[in-house]
């Protein structure tokens, strides 16, 4: 259909509009108002021990999650793709399950699991605090972030097949050198990928996390609950500014790293 | 292995939220669900989410097909920006709204507290579901079948009624049902600009959260379960309108 150039320019600028005034004119704002004071203001803002130690703990996080993602993504992903066993297509549904449910119900669930009274509520009395403690902030984390690891792995094997893999495995190597020499570097940028993705949402996550950490600065408050933080309890607004900005910028660097990813993807392809 | 470590992250916390929701009994969930406040709150919820979803089905489709079938200098940098709100945290969407809406907005215009407040902050976060599902879909989409109808006389909108909009349509469903599923359970960038008013703007998020902090865990529990069901149903659902518009096309071939 050969739209006319005044239909055409409207629809052009509905859509331009639309998403002007709804990403552009509140992320200008925002960033006005974090450096109206000066990059000094800023720096210093985000510089405070507060920060410094939310910043570690939102790391530290991400840093015991993503090798987690990784090697249980994988498996997860191999055993949906080459394992035969009953209950296959009722896996499929449960590693989306977590896309589906709201932070705020990860929450609640975990503490009726993991919490004083909960189901597994005994692992607090042995001395290992899961909810209002980092373990729990990390199963959290690990619970939102699931599915990235397993749904970019996933159309890579199905798509290389297990030719290759049989080959290898024909010419006497075992499970392992086979998983090392051939698997592992024909799903790398998939893997990469998913990995960007759970970075992203681990560093960013604040509904699933907030229910179950204690919330203290400086011990249990990660990047996104200081944000809440400074704005609800200090009526620090510009701290609150310039702490969102300073996730808002990793956001960028993740996007400009996800084009970078797919235009790999689809040279090599 | 992979069963039971599925098992241990996410079948088993929601087996006990639900064992929980149930554990004074079916009337005790019951009780918890009819609340007034409950039922207020999952009123403001579904209703807000279904505005979201519907400001989506439209707009995210304009958007695609702009990005689509029109050139303009500049845009593959709109393209990359539409996945914003997807690397963004929730927080940071709920800050950067109430830095233009809040008591601080430079235009005068204050929407923190109320229900247009909410649905701003929805709109933004379920940005890319829509445009993402049918950006591709059009760019499949066979121009031919447009350009006969175009010789036989059709005018634009009727073509757009009776050959791209079937096409698409599963797609926007599509797009529209994962939108509407995130609205339903979204925390993060409601939480400073919605104001927490019960009978108001308070979504069910923020009110299985208030529960849980005054101690009312079976009331959290149940208003939850409710919650997953809700976006449980309206996914099932959109899947199968979409299925079903999809294999009427290919029997229409």
């Amino acid at each position: 259909m050969n739209v006319s150039l005044p239909v055409k320019i409207s629809l052009r600028t509905i859509a331009l509009g639309y998403l002007f005034v709804l990403l552009l004119v509140p992320i200008g704002v925002i960033l006005y108002r974090t450096f109206e004071n000066g990059i000094g203001a800023f720096a210093e803002s985000i510089s405070t021990p507060a920060a410094i130690s939310a910043l570690n703990l939102s790391l530290l996080i991400v840093a015991i999650v993503v090798p987690v993602n990784v090697v249980f993504g994988i498996v997860v992903a191999l055993a949906l793709v080459r394992g035969r066993f009953p209950g296959r297509r009722l896996l499929q549904a449960v590693v989306d399950l977590p896309f589906a449910v709201s932070p705020i119900v990860v929450g609640v669930a975990l503490i009726m699991l993991w919490g004083a009274n909960g189901w597994f509520g005994a692992v607090e009395s042995l001395g290992f605090k899961v909810i209002f403690g980092l373990p729990g902030m990390v199963i959290a984390t690990i619970f939102v972030t699931l599915p990235f690891v397993v749904r970019e792995v996933e159309p890579v094997l199905y798509e290389i097949g297990e030719e290759q893999e049989q080959a290898a495995a024909t010419l006497g190597a075992d499970t392992w050198q086979t998983f090392w020499r051939i698997t592992l570097p024909a799903i790398r940028w998939g893997l990469t990928y998913g990995v960007v993705l759970t970075v992203a949402r681990a560093l960013g996550e604040f509904g699933a996390v907030i229910m179950v950490s204690s919330g203290f600065p400086g011990v249990s408050q990660t990047l996104t609950l200081l944000v809440h933080a400074r704005y609800i309890d200090d009526h620090n607004t510009f701290g609150a500014y310039s702490a969102a900005t300073l996730l808002m910028a990793i956001a960028v660097i993740v996007l400009l790293l996800m084009t970078l990813l797919d235009r790999k993807r689809s040279t090599e392809e | 292995m992979a069963t039971l470590w599925l098992s241990l992250i996410v079948l088993l916390p929601l087996a006990a939220l639900a064992a929980h929701s149930l554990s004074d009994g079916f009337g005790g969930f019951w009780n918890a669900v009819t609340a007034p406040a409950a039922l207020a709150t999952l009123r403001v919820t579904v209703g807000v989410s279904i505005v979201v979803a519907a400001i989506n089905a439209v707009m995210g489709t304009i958007v695609a097909w702009v990005l689509v079938r029109d050139e303009f200098p500049g845009k593959k940098v709109v393209n990359a920006l539409i996945d914003l709100p997807f690397a963004l945290p929730t927080i940071v969407a709920s800050i950067v709204l109430l830095s233009l809406y809040g008591p601080q907005s430079p235009i005068g215009l204050q929407l923190n507290a109320t229900q247009p407040g909410l649905v701003i902050a929805l709109a933004f976060v379920t940005l890319p579901f829509v445009v993402r599902a049918v950006q591709p879909v059009l760019i499949e989409v066979d121009r031919e079948v447009e350009e006969a109808a175009a010789s036989l006389g059709a005018n634009n909108f009727t073509i757009f009624r009776t050959v791209v909009l079937p096409v698409l349509a599963p797609a926007i469903l599509g797009g529209t049902g994962l939108a509407f599923a995130r609205a339903i359970g979204e925390y993060g960038s409601i939480v400073l600009i919605g104001g927490n008013i019960p009978y108001q703007t308070q979504v069910a998020s923020q009110y299985i959260q208030q529960q849980i902090e005054i101690d009312r865990p079976v009331n959290a529990a149940a208003v939850s379960v409710v919650l997953l069901l809700i976006a449980f149903v309206a996914l099932f659902v959109l899947r199968w309108v979409a299925s079903r518009g999809l294999r009427r096309q290919e029997n229409d071939r």
